[in-house]
C-alpha cells in the first residue's frame, strides 16, 4: 500500500525516542509483526529517501467526536538519530506523511504451544512488542530488553501491561541486572524446557550473540534485520546482507528490504 | 483545452506513448513496482543493468544520502543475461509497454554476446549500452571515458543486434561532446545521459568513508543542472536523439530536458522517493500541455530560446 496519512498523536516515551500513531487504511490490520513501513517525513528534496520503521502496533480507535467513523492507525517506534527521524519527532497532530508498506516478510509466528522468547533492545522492541500484543495470553512468552543505559530501555510497561514476564539488562546496571541481556537469555536457555523460539531485533552485535547463542542451544532464532534503505520494494539493492554460504569467491546476497528484514538467523553469515 | 494532447515520441524506430521511461538501476526489473503503480501508464521501463555472468556486486554499506541526493556503490548487482531471460522476461512479457535493457560488459565480447542474445528477444524494443565499466583486458580504463574505447565497444555492440542502440555516457568525462561523438561514428542509433557523478562521503565520527567501496555514483536532484547542461551541449553537437537522465523528481524537470534538446526522460532516484513517481510525472505532464494549450509534446523539444 502507499497512502497518505494523518499524525494523530507523537510522544516521547523516553529521552531520544518517540511513539507516533498514523492514519491508514483498513488493510493495514492485515500487516504481521516484523513488517515495516517506508516513511517520507516531508515533501521536499533533503532529506531525499524515505526511512524505514519496524511497525509498533496496528488497531482501530475513536476519534475525539462521538459521530465521527472509526479510523484505523499504525504505530512506529522510532530514536531521533538523524535529519529524517529529527523531522518526524518535530510533527504535530493532523501533520501528514507519506507511507509505503507493510513491507517485507514478518516473523514466523510458529504453533502456539512453543514458547516464544522475545529478545530486543532499543526501537528493536518494536516490532517485538506487536508481535506480543498478538499472542499475549496464547502462548507463554517472555520478553529480553537490554539497552546501555535506563533511557535506552522500552516498553517493559506495555509488556507488563500484556501479562508477559519481562527481563532487562543494562550495561551500566540502572535498570534490571547488570551487564548484557543476552546473559539473561542464556541463562533462561540452560535452566528451560520444551519447544521454543527465539525472536530478536536490536542493534546487530545483540543480533548476532543472539544468533550464536541459540545455534549453541539448538533453539530455532528468528532475527529481524535493520538496514538503510532507499526503495524498500527490493530495486535498489542498496540494504544486502550476507547469507550463509557467502564468500568472497561465491557471494551470497540478501535483501534485508524484500528477501527479510526477518530472516532465520540460520539463514545469515555472521561473521 | 479538451483535445487529449499528443503525448507521443519516436527515435531511433521506437514508438512510445510518452517520453518517461524508469531509469536502470531503479526499477528493478519492473515487477517490484507493479503493485505501486500502472507499468502501463509510461512510456517504458529500462532494466536493471545486465551482464554476461550473474553478479553479485559490493559489500555493505552501498548506500548513502546526500543533500539533494544520494551516493550508491552497489557493483552493478544483477541476475545475469540467462537468468533474466527466464525468470524476468515473462512478466515483463504480460505488460504492454516497451522495455529497453540495459546491460554492461568487462570486455568487448562480453558486450558483444550479450548484445546478441538480447538481440534473440522480441520483448526487447531496445537495448541501452552501459559504457561506465573498467575494460579489464585494457588496464581497467573505463570505456566511456575514451573516446576510441566508446567507439569500439559501441561498434561490438551495432554488429550483434538489429535492435535499436541507445548508449548510456558517463558525465565523468572532461568533454561529454567528444564521447557522443565518438558513439555516433560508431553507429548508436541514440544517447541516453547522464550516468551518476562519481562522488564521495565521509564519516567524521567514524573517520571513514561512508561507503564501503569508498566512492559511488552521485544521482538525485543536485546532479540536475549538470545533466541539464549535458544535454544540451551534446543535443547541439550531435545529431542523434537524446533521453535526458538526472535528478527528475517532477513533470518541470521531465520538461526543462525536453527543451534542452531531449526527446525522452528517464525517471531514477525519484522511483526511491516515491514508488509511482514516473506515473506521475506522465499525468502532470499532461495537465501541463492542457493548462498551456501545447496540442504535441514534441514542441517542445529543442524549444530552449537560447
Amino acid at each position: 500500500m502507499h497512502f497518505k496519512s494523518m499524525v494523530v498523536s507523537n510522544i516521547e516515551v523516553s529521552p531520544g525516542y518517540c511513539l507516533i500513531r498514523l492514519t491508514a487504511p483498513r488493510q493495514i490490520l492485515d500487516a504481521r509483526p516484523g513488517q515495516f513501513v517506508m516513511v517520507r517525513v516531508q515533501d521536499g528534496i533533503d532529506p531525499l529517501l524515505r526511512r524505514p520503521f519496524g511497525i509498533f502496533d496496528v488497531g482501530t480507535f475513536s476519534p475525539e467526536y462521538p459521530e465521527s467513523p472509526r479510523q484505523h492507525y499504525l504505530e512506529i517506534l522510532y530514536k531521533i538519530v538523524g535529519k529524517g527521524t529529527s523531522i518526524l519527532s518535530m510533527l504535530h497532530s493532523r501533520d501528514y506523511v507519506d507511507v509505503l508498506g507493510p513491507l517485507g516478510n514478518g516473523f514466523d509466528e510458529g504453533e502456539p504451544e512453543t514458547e516464544k522468547l522475545l529478545v530486543g533492545g532499543g526501537f528493536g522492541l518494536a516490532p517485538l512488542h506487536f508481535f506480543a500484543r498478538k499472542h499475549a495470553g496464547t502462548a507463554g512468552i517472555k520478553a529480553f530488553i537490554g539497552g546501555k543505559r535506563k533511557e535506552d530501555v522500552l516498553c517493559v510497561t506495555e509488556f507488563e501491561r500484556l501479562g508477559i514476564d519481562t527481563y532487562v539488562a543494562t550495561d551500566d546496571g540502572t535498570l534490571g541486572s547488570r551487564g548484557l541481556v543476552t546473559s539473561v537469555l542464556e541463562e533462561q536457555l540452560e535452566t528451560g524446557f520444551g519447544s521454543r523460539t527465539v525472536y530478536a531485533c536490536g542493534p546487530e552485535p545483540m543480533l548476532r550473540a543472539v544468533a550464536g547463542l541459540c545455534k549453541r542451544h539448538g533453539i530455532g532464532c528468528q532475527v529481524s534485520l535493520e538496514a538503510n534503505m532507499a526503495c524498500g520494494v527490493g530495486a535498489c539493492l542498496g540494504c544486502v546482507t550476507k547469507g550463509r554460504s557467502h564468500s568472497e569467491s561465491a557471494p551470497d546476497y540478501r535483501c534485508v528490504c524484500k528477501d527479510g528484514p526477518v530472516f532465520d538467523a540460520a539463514e545469515l553469515l555472521w561473521d | 483545452m479538451k483535445k487529449k494532447p499528443d503525448m507521443s515520441v519516436q527515435f531511433a524506430g521506437i514508438q512510445l506513448r510518452n517520453p518517461v521511461m524508469t531509469a536502470s538501476g531503479t526499477f528493478g526489473y519492473g515487477k517490484e513496482f507493479a503493485g505501486y503503480m500502472d507499468l502501463e501508464k509510461i512510456g517504458a521501463i529500462v532494466t536493471k543493468g545486465l551482464s554476461l555472468k550473474p553478479k553479485a556486486g559490493n559489500p555493505m554499506p552501498r548506500i548513502v544520502e546526500t543533500p539533494g541526493g544520494m551516493l550508491n556503490a552497489i557493483g552493478l548487482q544483477n541476475v545475469g543475461i540467462d537468468a533474466f531471460i527466464s525468470e524476468k522476461i515473462p512478466f515483463l512479457r504480460t505488460v504492454n509497454t516497451p522495455v529497453i535493457v540495459n546491460f554492461f560488459g568487462n570486455t568487448l565480447e562480453e558486450y558483444e554476446e550479450v548484445a546478441g542474445k538480447l538481440d534473440a528477444l522480441p520483448e526487447v524494443a531496445a537495448v541501452e549500452v552501459n559504457i561506465s565499466c573498467p575494460n579489464v583486458k585494457h588496464g581497467g580504463i573505463v570505456f566511456g571515458t575514451d573516446p576510441k574505447a566508446a567507439f569500439s565497444v559501441v561498434k561490438a555492440v551495432r554488429s550483434a543486434t538489429i535492435k535499436p542502440v541507445i548508449v548510456k555516457l558517463s558525465p565523468n568525462v572532461t568533454d561529454i561532446v567528444e564521447m557522443a561523438a565518438a558513439c555516433a561514428d560508431a553507429d548508436a542509433d541514440a544517447l541516453s545521459l547522464i550516468n551518476t557523478l562519481t562522488g564521495m562521503a565521509v564519516d567524521l565520527k567514524n573517520r571513514k568513508p561512508y561507503l564501503a567501496n569508498c566512492t559511488g555514483g552521485l544521482s538525485g536532484p543536485a546532479i540536475k543542472p549538470i545533466a541539464l547542461r549535458m544535454v544540451w551541449q551534446v543535443s547541439r553537437a550531435v545529431q542523434l536523439p537524446i533521453i535526458g537522465i538526472g535528478g527528475i523528481t517532477n513533470a518541470i524537470d521531465a520538461l526543462e530536458f525536453l527543451l534542452a534538446g531531449a526527446t525522452a526522460v528517464q525517471v531514477g532516484t525519484a522511483n526511491f522517493m516515491t514508488p509511482d513517481a514516473s506515473q506521475r510525472i506522465v499525468e502532470d505532464i499532461e495537465k501541463y500541455l492542457r493548462e498551456n494549450g501545447i496540442e504535441d509534446i514534441k514542441e517542445l523539444i529543442g524549444a530552449l530560446r537560447a
